[in-house]
């Protein structure tokens, strides 16, 4: 139990990503929340890759954690543009109307 | 004991924040309590010794990514109560994928286990502590073996960047601004124009 080792940080991780994905389930009406779950699933992958670049004594995991931040940093840049340019085409931000961007 | 401590706070901290972002009424709560979440997962990474990964949690997601999402709830007017129906309509579906997930996740966390030979045959292993600090090894790896994923994710980024200037940027109608080539394109002929005018009539 005081004892912490790669199971408690992958139990964690693992707990962070499940609610990410129950957030993207509740929240249908808000598209801003959902992408805050997006943010919480990426921060579980991560948290997954550094427990394993510690446990394994391998720097590339770190390596790759960079990346996946960056492209996380792009993703809420591009999703948050898409989001405030819906809003001003419909005044809302529910998704289940989103379809309507298909054209 | 003080690390299984620190653990224990960072994690618990973590998960209640994350719960209170996708459960919170309003969205500004929920982008204070995501920057909770960040600050104290930045916590279990300098926990599991990744300083510089932390730091950058702290920059980049706390800084920037919390921040735009901070301009955009505020920016966007919202009717918060009518966002919150069908909340609960969701909630059984939800929550059974939910826990189906969490107790897959928590069978295979459960039959697991790391072979210990693994562990020496890692692509590039950690340097000492002492000698070398984290940032430094994360530099030396990131700008040799991996610069060209290094280049590809600027390249991401500036993708990223032109594509939600490109999107956002609106052409407003009614600005009187500068047009320098239609300035320059202008000849006598189209400006100016001699009148000849009649004693006591005007034009």
């Amino acid at each position: 139990m005081l004892e912490i080792g790669l199971g408690h940080y992958l139990t964690v991780a693992a707990i962070l990503f499940t609610l990410g994905i129950f957030g993207i389930f509740l929240n249908r009406k808000n598209v801003i929340v959902i992408l805050m779950s997006v943010e919480l699933m990426l921060l579980a992958v991560n948290i997954n890759f550094v427990a394993f670049s510690t446990e394994l004594n391998d720097m590339v995991g770190q390596v790759f954690a960079v990346f996946i931040l960056t492209v996380a940093a792009a993703e809420a840049a591009i999703g948050l543009a898409i989001l405030v340019i819906y809003f001003r085409n419909r005044g809302s931000i529910a998704v289940e109307d989103i379809n309507m961007m298909k054209g | 004991m003080i690390e299984a401590l620190a653990f224990y706070m960072f994690a618990a901290i973590t998960v209640a924040s994350g719960v209170l972002v996708i459960s919170m009424r309003n969205p500004v709560h929920s982008v204070l309590f995501l920057i909770l979440a960040f600050f104290n997962s930045a916590g279990l990474f300098v926990l599991l010794g990744a300083e510089f990964l932390a730091m950058i949690l702290v920059v980049v997601y706390v800084g920037a990514v919390a921040v735009l999402f901070m301009f955009v709830v505020m920016m966007l007017d919202i009717n918060y109560v009518e966002m919150r129906q069908g909340f609960l309509q969701y909630l059984p579906i939800g929550g059974v994928i939910g826990l189906i997930l969490l107790v897959e996740l928590i069978v295979m966390l459960g039959g697991w286990h790391l072979e210990p030979e693994l562990i020496a045959t890692g692509a590039a292993p950690m340097p000492v502590p002492i000698s070398v600090t984290n940032t430094q090894a994360l530099g030396q790896l990131l700008y040799t073996h991996y610069i060209y994923l290094f280049q590809a994710s600027g390249m991401i980024l500036l993708v990223a960047m032109v594509g939600a200037i490109v999107l956002t940027h609106r052409k407003r109608t009614g600005v009187k601004k500068q047009v320098i080539q239609n300035q320059l394109a202008r000849t006598v002929e189209d400006s100016v124009e001699l009148v000849k005018v009649e004693t006591g009539k005007g034009i």
